[in-house]
């Protein structure tokens, strides 16, 4: 795996780190630069809540190279409440059923690793159903 | 601009080709469609293709094919946008000769899938997506598709099984085809019993793999007999590009990259959807068919399944797809695929589509779609006489 790449990544990775469009406010994830709504320059940071809902998801049962050990798991497109679209694994769901519009929050968990070839561990993010509130 | 003509073409069976190697069959393609054409050579060659560099541990297709097939010397150049390699080269080669740059061009499309271990295929496939935001999540290929499918049933209210007639009518067609992967021809319970890969998208949703080429020789139509019979022209071309992922689109059910592609082709040609007989659409899945014909104008929105229901995508109904088994039947080797496309849309304006042939066929139409709808590549070729 690409390390550097990985590590660029870990404000995204652990803290969904968007950016805002100062000039639309329209919020951005994952971050790019222009605003993908009004095209203007977009580099303020932005930390999302983490809450979203499920957009869609599938299941997998083969997992791609790199994620052979984590099959069958779930993925989801979640619409998060600030407006973005985000792919992401669904976790802790124990045997609860998926279903679209199902509230779901962010949680940091292991992702994948590669193995013997470095022994990098990649971390990030994950989504798992609204827990109910606690007393 | 000069006006184009496609005055020959040739292909290969789509296949486990164990036996031949990419440039072998690069190479088999190109001589058929030089032989087709009347020619030994031609100014420039054009080469599309996705995956040698991870499957075949070889790039610099440009030189390595120019060489292979005598052509040492001649301008030649790969050109990749995933699975729209094909269609991305055709549109290079057609912009060289339409422009005055070289006098001729050859365009081939080819991909050797079968060499390397499948999960390595499939990552290799996945690198069409976006690395950082999709593919390090664990998505694929196929995943991606099943994500959008299964917002598309139940915002517009389809089941699985509607999806069938798409599988149906392009195996049916492939049987026609001697090029084709799959010559078996599938029933409605083949596709209702077949294995989930991805829920909902099932082992018949999907095109499979293989090995292939595809190829056309492209001159300017001034410099031949017009009275010539057969002559095929390209009249539109439209290219268009969306995000790589598909949580970045506006409308993930939506193709705007193919809509404003397909507008650019339909401007250029002077006419809208009504007037093409056939269109090879790009059904790598089930639900890119449904959404390549709504963003085309054949459908409305969220309608394409009742289409394929209705028998309107047959070779006899309003706008026959996949007419010599599309992605689907003939295989989808992804960066030939575009040129199979091509090749198909010309055998059925010349009328040599035995099996499956549209009649009358004068307008023909192919759309390529790189990775989950990120590079969309039209083509319209027009019957002159």
């Amino acid at each position: 795996m690409e390390i550097p790449r990985h590590w660029r990544l870990k404000q995204q990775r652990y803290a969904l780190v968007g950016e805002v469009c100062p000039h639309c406010e329209g919020k951005i994830f994952p971050p790019r630069d222009v605003c993908p709504h009004c095209s203007g320059e977009a580099k303020t940071p932005y930390a999302f809540s983490g809450r979203g809902e499920v957009y869609s998801y599938t299941r997998i049962s083969d997992g791609p190279a790199g994620f052979e050990e984590s099959a069958p798991y779930t993925i989801a497109l979640v619409k998060l409440e600030e407006g973005p679209l985000v792919t992401a694994q669904l976790t802790d769901l124990g045997g609860q059923p998926v279903d679209i519009g199902m509230p779901v929050e962010m949680v940091t968990r292991r992702i994948r690793s590669d193995g013997d070839e470095r022994g990098m561990i990649v971390y990030g993010y994950k989504f798992r159903p609204v827990m109910a509130a606690q007393a | 601009m000069r006006e184009v003509a496609v005055i020959g073409i040739g292909q290969t069976k789509v296949d486990e080709h164990w036996d031949k190697s990419l440039r072998e069959l690069a190479g088999e393609a190109v001589f058929a469609a030089l032989a087709d054409a009347g020619r030994e050579s031609v100014s420039a060659m054009y080469v599309g293709n996705m995956l040698s560099g991870p499957a075949n541990k070889q790039q610099h297709l440009g030189a390595f094919i120019a060489d292979w097939v005598g052509m040492r010397y001649t301008e030649s150049m790969r050109i990749e946008s995933a699975c729209s390699s094909g269609s991305a080269a055709f549109r290079t080669g057609l912009m060289a000769v339409a422009s005055g740059a070289v006098d001729s061009a050859v365009v081939v499309g080819v991909e050797k899938m079968i060499d390397s271990p499948g999960d390595e295929v499939t990552a290799a496939l996945a690198t069409a997506a976006d690395a950082d935001w999709e593919v390090d999540q664990g998505v694929s290929f196929v995943a991606l598709n099943a994500l959008i499918m299964r917002r598309y049933i139940l915002e517009y209210g389809w089941k699985h099984a509607d999806f069938g007639a798409f599988s149906v009518n392009a195996h049916t067609n492939g049987k026609q085809n001697p090029y084709a992967r799959f010559q078996e021809g599938l029933t409605v319970e083949g596709y209702a019993k077949a294995g989930m890969i991805a829920d909902p998208i099932n082992l018949m949703d999907a095109s499979p793999m293989g090995d292939g080429a595809a190829a056309a020789v492209m001159v300017p139509l001034d410099s031949l007999n017009k009275n010539r019979n057969g002559l095929i022209t390209v009249v539109g071309s439209g290219s268009a590009t969306d995000s790589l992922a598909v949580h970045s689109r506006t409308d993930p059910l939506w193709l705007t990259a193919a809509e404003k592609s397909v507008k650019m082709a339909y401007a250029q040609a002077g006419i809208g959807p009504e007037q093409i007989d056939l269109f090879e659409a790009h059904d790598a899945f089930t639900i890119m068919a449904a959404l390549s014909l709504e963003a085309c104008g054949f459908a409305e929105r969220g309608r394409a399944p009742q289409l394929a229901l209705d028998g309107e995508i047959t070779p006899k109904g309003r706008i026959p797809i996949a007419t010599r088994g599309g992605l689907k039947a003939r295989g989808h080797p992804v960066g030939a695929t575009g040129m199979y496309q091509i090749v198909e849309v010309v055998q059925q304006l010349r009328g040599e589509a035995h099996g499956s042939q549209v009649e009358n066929a004068q307008y023909g139409m192919a759309q390529n779609i790189g990775g989950s709808g990120s590079n969309i590549v039209t083509h319209i070729l027009k019957r002159l006489n």
